[in-house]
This record gives structure tokens, sequence and C-alpha cells, in this order.
């Protein structure tokens, strides 16, 4: 019998410790192209963080799960950098005077990756999909009475009223259109396929390997001839910010949106010339830093006060130290560069004015009082981008200039929704709200009465009511006009502005980073996150 | 020839008491399955204790929901009804082996834990290992020369890879691999897109590997070397290395094969433990290398408030804890004959 002695086990554990711990590094003649699959010509690598919980967007509609989705899965339409529709799977459309009754006419010979038509049917069960489970469905498609197939590249919508921002719901990543043989509309939520989907977009799914990356491949039967021009679409997840900015400049990532880099890194990609930042590409998602007041506390429901806290803040500033720079102060919660026909250009009826911001909070009973102490208020910063942190820590050092103590609480996603929205536990927090594709639904949740819900976040968190305001936003609802519903957003605006249950602080800009071979990710409102068919590398 | 005293360095001619291993593994069975039950219990009550839930994130996330959505989800998840009640059907379930579907990945927990979980195994493992040889060798080197210039030499370094944090070690190696040289790859852990058979496939692992295993390993080769000069000091005033000395055998015999075998008692106690601390806790690292591990996979399910994927991932480490403890018991045991398992 064999007998291995404590010493030839040893000696024979620590040899095969060391060979596998060990060896890389001495053959380092072949790590040679370091930026491994990036320097291929034919895969674009794009940069994904956080990593999407699934790969259709009918249902969740975070950001990366947009992205990722629409490359798959198109829509009807796409819009251009002013909101304006063009085709995409419906090739034209038309709207009855009275706009109740819509139709589409489909493209044809469009294909599914499986192979199967697509057909009208299919985009009649999208929509209804849509309407049951989307975030926004209940809303954007709450007057739809019906959707129906009238032949195989016709689509019909009847409304029960008219919805003058329905047109614009219609791109891929806010209304996916899913293959209706391979989905059932009570089971679609937990169906496989979302895992992997198939649709008829540019892109076909390869392979998902969860925590590392997202293959899609180039689809050869697409229905515009020649496009993409790119083979294979790779989404790096990549969670650690430092290790995104190392990734663009050692040239493994080729682009990434919604900064994805540090704001105050951008000025200093001058030294890397072959990286680019735009930020065209996001009107349809249009996001406004405001300053919102739960109107149920005694101190925030007098107008005074609030008036006090608006002459405190600074917009200038907020714009250079919140955001570096990437933002627009705007006044009114309509923004002018995504709806410049519903947005009103007011002068701040409460400029910074510090000595005015005193004089207000002493005649509303608030005198200071030891140690030049005013009052107390708590707010919450909005986790879900860096900038809303920064302009709340802003706001209480520029609050406190005027005596109100600001405790800024920091909270992570569930915390902050479950503080602001379900308790009601707060007093001022800094939130950012998107007008989306078009205010009523985007922005009426924010200001409408009756949105207030204390079981669904990003309602109605100020509890504001005011019975004008709210036949404002339901007559703009249903107004098919263009002119009379801009009237009707104008005159709201006035209010809202005057009121400020909510002061509209800046618009964000949001950042595209790419390198410079990369070209045609921009041509729509959605920018990276539509369809990119246009996608190709500027060949040197 | 021989002296009438016995070397020790064969297994000793009288055989060791018969079943000394056995009883340490039935021991450890014996506790294990409370302690599980144990660890299960009380994490689901703090849990509990944590705000808001999934579908709150999910509809944070989505910049939106209504309540009929949100009612939906929740009943679909299971997250209606009382503490007691949901413990109950999560326990029930365990028993048939079933850990659940985790609601925001839509997959089932079992199949999300299973995909990382070579990957930190893989990483921890490795990590571990590099860290022991090295700081081995490094604490005998320091105890060798104890006192002079190579022992202070070492023990500086030893401080410097001690006091820095490993998420700036690990900056500072991409920075200086990565980005400065381009000999190794920052982020991820193999080449996406290309399949790779044996050699290839492991070279091309190891490539991606290194940096983060290096990384991992640094604090730790500072509280092994320490651990291991300190042990071995200690030994070395013993009797029996006297006697050694004393019989003329060669000064690295002594040190390895006596000393040295003799202070390992207190790296291998070490290093069931922080086996079982970095199981959950290499997410810093993973993080900055975009490792897809584990670690990272409890951080998100704890911002997401994923309770089913969180519940799995403690059943999984706490079960490998408990395993890992008792093969170090074993592995004690085995080293050393003298100590008999109650």
């Amino acid at each position: 019998m064999v007998r291995t002695s404590r010493r030839t086990f040893l000696h024979q554990a620590s040899l095969a410790t060391v060979l596998a711990g060990v060896p890389a590094w001495a053959l380092t003649e072949a790590g040679s192209a370091m930026a491994s699959s990036g320097a291929s010509n034919g895969t674009l690598t794009v940069v994904l963080n956080p990593e999407p919980p699934t790969l259709v967007s009918f249902a969740n509609t975070g950001g990366t799960c947009v992205t990722a989705s629409s490359k798959v899965l198109e829509g009807l339409l796409e819009y251009d950098h002013d909101l304006t529709p063009r085709p995409q799977l419906a090739t034209s459309w038309s709207v009855s005077p009275d706009g109740l009754t819509y139709e589409f006419k489909l493209r044809e010979n469009v294909k599914w990756h499986d192979g199967k038509p697509f057909t009208a049917a299919d985009a009649a069960f999208s929509i209804l999909l849509s309407r049951r489970y989307h975030p926004r469905g209940t809303a954007t498609f709450a007057n739809l009475d019906a959707a129906e197939a009238v032949d195989a590249t016709t689509l019909r919508l009847r409304l029960a009223k008219p919805a003058p921002y329905l047109l614009l719901a219609l791109s891929a990543g806010e209304t996916p259109i899913l293959p209706s043989h391979l989905y059932e509309a009570d089971t679609a939520v937990q169906n496989p396929l979302n895992a992997r989907p198939i649709g008829t977009g540019p892109f076909r799914f390869r392979e998902w390997e969860r925590g590392s990356h997202i293959i899609y491949e180039r689809n050869p039967d697409y229905w515009q001839p020649g496009k993409p021009q790119v083979e294979t679409l790779l989404f790096r997840i990549v969670p650690d910010i430092a290790a995104r900015l190392n990734g663009f400049r050692n040239g493994s990532l080729d682009i990434g949106e919604s900064s994805p880099i540090p704001l105050s890194e951008i000025p200093n990609l001058d030294k890397y010339p072959h990286l680019a930042t735009t930020t065209k590409g996001y009107a349809d998602n249009a996001v406004v830093t405001a300053l919102e007041f739960n109107l149920e506390r005694e101190v925030l429901a007098k107008h005074e006060v609030r008036r006090a806290i608006a002459h405190a803040l600074d917009r200038e500033q907020i714009r250079k130290i919140a955001f570096y720079g990437f933002a627009v102060p705007t006044v009114a919660p309509i923004v002018k560069s995504s709806f410049p026909r519903f947005h009103l250009d007011a002068e701040d009826p409460y400029p910074y004015d510090i000595r005015k911001a005193n004089e207000l909070l002493d005649a509303a009973g608030y005198p200071r009082q030891g140690g030049g102490h005013r009052l107390g208020l708590t707010l919450h910063a909005n986790p879900f981008n860096e900038g809303f942190r920064r302009t709340a820590h802003y706001v209480r050092s520029a609050l406190a200039r005027i005596g109100i103590d600001v405790t800024v609480r920091e909270q992570d996603p569930g915390s902050y929704v479950r503080s602001v929205y379900n308790e009601r536990e707060f007093d001022m927090t800094v939130s950012g709200v998107s007008t989306m594709f078009d205010p009523t639904v985007g922005l009426q949740r924010v200001y409408w009465s009756k949105s207030f819900n204390p079981k669904v976040p990003f309602s109605n968190a100020n509890r504001y009511h005011n019975p004008e305001v709210d036949r404002l936003l339901e007559a703009a609802a249903i107004e098919p006009d263009v002119e009379k519903r801009a009237e009707l957003f104008k005159r709201f605006q006035e209010i809202v502005i005057r009121e400020i249950p909510t002061i509209a602080l800046v618009q964000l800009q949001s950042v595209t980073v790419f390198n410079r071979r990369v070209d045609g990710f921009s041509k729509t409102a959605s920018g990276l996150r539509g369809n990119i068919a246009d996608v190709h590398f500027a060949q040197a | 020839m021989d002296l009438p005293i016995v070397a020790t360095d064969s297994a000793p001619a009288v055989a060791r008491p018969p079943g000394r291993f056995m009883p340490a593994v039935r021991r450890t069975l014996r506790q294990a399955i409370p302690t599980v039950l144990g660890i299960l219990v009380l994490n689901f009550a703090l849990l509990q204790m944590v705000p808001g839930d999934v579908v709150d994130v999910m509809a944070g996330e989505s910049g939106g929901a209504t309540m009929e959505s949100m009612r939906a989800l929740r009943e679909q998840f299971g997250l209606a009804g009382s503490i007691g009640e949901r413990l109950v059907a999560y326990l029930g379930n365990l028993a048939t082996l079933d850990l659940g579907v985790s609601p925001r990945y839509n997959a089932p927990v079992a199949e999300l834990i299973l995909d990382r979980l070579p990957n930190t195994l893989f990483l921890v493992v490795s990590g571990l290992a590099v860290a022991i040889v090295v700081g081995v060798l490094v604490g005998v080197a320091m105890a060798t020369w104890a006192g002079r210039l190579p022992d202070r030499a070492l023990s500086l370094v030893n401080l410097l890879l001690y006091a820095t944090p490993g998420f700036c070690i690990g900056l500072m190696l991409i920075l200086l691999f990565s980005v400065k040289l381009g000999w190794l790859p920052a982020n991820g852990h193999a080449t996406i897109g290309v399949t790779l058979a044996g050699g290839d496939w492991l070279l091309d692992r190891l490539r991606y590997a290194l940096l983060p295993i290096v990384t991992l390993a640094t604090f730790f080769i500072a509280v092994y070397g320490r651990l291991t000069r300190a042990a071995m000091l200690e030994v070395r005033q013993q009797d029996f290395v006297r006697t050694a000395r004393a019989k003329g055998l060669a000064p690295s015999r002594v040190m390895f094969r006596h000393v040295l075998r003799n202070a390992l008692m207190p790296i291998t106690t070490m290093a069931g433990l922080h086996f079982a601390a970095l199981f959950g806790g290499a997410a810093v690292t993973e993080t900055l290398f975009g490792w897809p591990g584990l670690g990272r996979l409890t951080l998100d399910a704890v911002m997401t408030r994923d309770f089913n994927l969180l519940l799995g991932i403690l059943l999984l480490s706490s079960l490998l804890v408990v395993v890992v403890n008792m093969l170090v018991d074993l592995l004690q045991l085995w080293l050393d004959p003298r100590i008999q398992a109650r």
C-alpha cells in the first residue's frame, strides 16, 4: 500500500496551487490586442449599467431595458429630434378630424426573427398588452376602446375620447411590437422569451450571460436591405464607474448613453482624441430637476415660505455645481428643447434675492432665533441620478443662508420610494420628472390632484390640489387642436410658476460618450435607445 | 543509522485511534441543520424590517406605475400575506428544494445562483490559495531573518499591503497593467464571442482572472504573513526544535518540516474564516473588475429588495461556511495527531 507521507502531500499540494494561480503573467506575448473583441470591425461594444432585468420593455421600462429591447423589437413609429413622427413598422397613418379613429398602414414583407410574417394582428395585440402591463400604458391608452386588425396590413384604433399624445407613444422603446403567435396576454410577463426576445428589428438575440454581457447579431433578413452595417452588437455590463472610464480610454468600449462616465471627467476627454460626446438623442426623455414640497406640512403650505425658498436658489449655480455645466436652467416645467410650442417663456417671478427671502420669512412668522436658525426641514434626494444628490446638497447650503437648517437624507431606491411616496415622511425632495414624449403623459401626474396615490411612486408627491390646474390639464389631455392645446398648457404653466408647488430648477442633459469610429446612432429622438439601424463604423 | 529517538516524518508506527474523523463529521452534521435554519429565519425577519419591497423598486425604476399593475405583481410574487405565512411558505418550498423565482430577473433563483457560483468560487479559492502560499513564504522569510534587514523590509511591505484598501490596489493595478501597459484586460471574466477549448480556454480565463485574484489576495498576504511569522517565532523556542537542531538536521529542514508545520494551525483556522467572509464579501473586487460573481448579485439583491434571491444566496453561503469549517476541522485533525475530536 502506498502511503503518502505528509511531506510529499504538502509538496504536491503547493505545486498544484502555484500552477493554478501564477502562470498567466509569464505568457504576456499571448496578450496582444488587449482591446479584446472591440477591435474587430464588425462588433460594436455598448456599455450598459445597470444590467436590465429583462430584454423586453413592455412591462419594465427602466432605462437599460429600453436600450436592450429596442434593437430587437421595433415600434410602429420613430421620431425626429423635434418629435415629428416618421415611419418604422407603420408606413403611413391618418387620424380622423374628431381624433377618435386612428388608421395605420403597416409595412409589408416584414418577418419576425423566426421567419413568420408580421401582421396587423401583432400590432393590435401589442398595443392591448401595453395598456394592460405597461407602467404608463394604462394612462396612455386609457381612452382606447378597441384595437383591431382590419386586414393583414391595416391597424385601426378606436378611442372613446381624443388622445393627442397617442401618436407620440409608439416608439420601439415605449410600445414594442411583440409576436402575437408566441405570447399569451395572461402570461406575458413570465414568458421566457422576455430573456431571449424575438422581434422584427435589425438585430437578433444570440446570447445573454447574466452579470457579464448580452450579444446580438445582425439580422440578415431585416426589412431595410443593407442595414445594419454592424455584424455584432455586444452589450457589456460594467457596474463600476471607474472601469467604464477606463474602458472608453483603452478602446474596449465603443459607446454608452445616459452619462456613463462622471460628468466631471468629460472635459478631460480632450486628451483622448478617439473619444467624443454628444447631448443629442434624448428629446423624448426630457428630465427636469425640481424641488418638490410636501404641501401637507403646515410650514410649506404657506406660499410665502415657498417663495422665500425660491428666492434663495440660483439656477445658474445648480447648473455649474450640480451638473458640471450639463444642464439648462428652466423656470417652466415644460422644456423648450422638446416642446417648443408648449413651453412658456416666462420670467422667473422669484429671482435670486437673499434679502427678499429673509423678508418673506420674517413676514411669514419665522424670525431668526438663537444662532440665526429659523426652522428645520428634511430634504430627500432622489437616488436615481447623482445630479439630484448634488443639487440637494446645494439646496442645503443655499437655504442655510436664510436660516433654514436642511437635513439631507440620502437613501437607496427602495427606501426612497417608500419614504417619499408610501409613508410620505418628507418635507422636500429633489427629484426629476421626465416629461417623456408629451406633457400629459409625463408631467400631468405631478400636478394633477387625482393622481395622488400613496401606493404609487412618482405620482403627485406634493398633494397639490388646484381645481383650475386640474381643469386645464384634463382639457389639454383630450384637445386635438395643437394651438388650443398649447394655450391650455401655457396657462397651466403660468399658474404653477406662480404657486410653485414644486420649483422647476434645471433641465438636465444626458451625455452619450462614443468612440469616433462609430456613427449613425443618434438620428432619432431616442438616440441610442432607438433601434440604431443606421449605425455604422466611420471607415478610416 | 537512525538514532533511537524516532523521527516523526512518516506516519507513526502506532495507528491512530480509529474513527478520529468520524465524530467530527457527525458533530458538524448534527449542528449544521439547526444553524442553517436559524440563519434563514433570522435573515427573513431582518429583511422584513427593511423599508420598501421589490415591487416598489421596480415601479421606481420604471419611473412610475399604476395601482393595478403593482397589486398584480405583488400577488404573482407571493408578497401579499403576513410574515408568518410567507415564512412558512418559503420553508415549505425549501423542503422540496425549490428556491423560488426572482421577480425582478424573472428566472429561477437556483439558476441565477448556479450561474455565478463557479465564478466566485474560482476567484475566492484562487485568491486565498495565492494568499496562503505567498503569505506563508513571506512569513517564513520574516521569521528566518527575524529582527534583521529582510524582516524589517518585508514588514514594511506587509504593513502597506494591510493598510491599503482593496479597491485602491485594484484601481492602481488596472491603471498600470491595463491602461498604461495594455498587458491585461481590466474588465470581465473571459473574452466574449469566441469559443475556446483546452489550453486556450484556460489561458484566456487566467488572463482575466489575474488582476482580480491579486487584488483579492493582497490583504490576506499581509494577514498570513504576520500570522506565520508570529507562530513560527513561538514554535521555534520549543524544546523539540532544539532537539531537531541538536540532531544535526539541516536548517531548512528544521524550518519547514518541524517549525512551519506546527505553525500552520492558526493559519488554517483563519483561512476557514476568511473563506466564509470572502464568499459574499468579494463584492468590491467583483464590482471593480466587472467579475460576474455572487458578491455583486447579493449587492444587487439587497438594493432591489429581491428577497427570494437574497434568501437563496444566504442559504447557500451558510451551507458553504458549515462545510468549509468542517473541512478545516478535519484538516487540523490530520495535521496535528495530538488533537482529539470530542
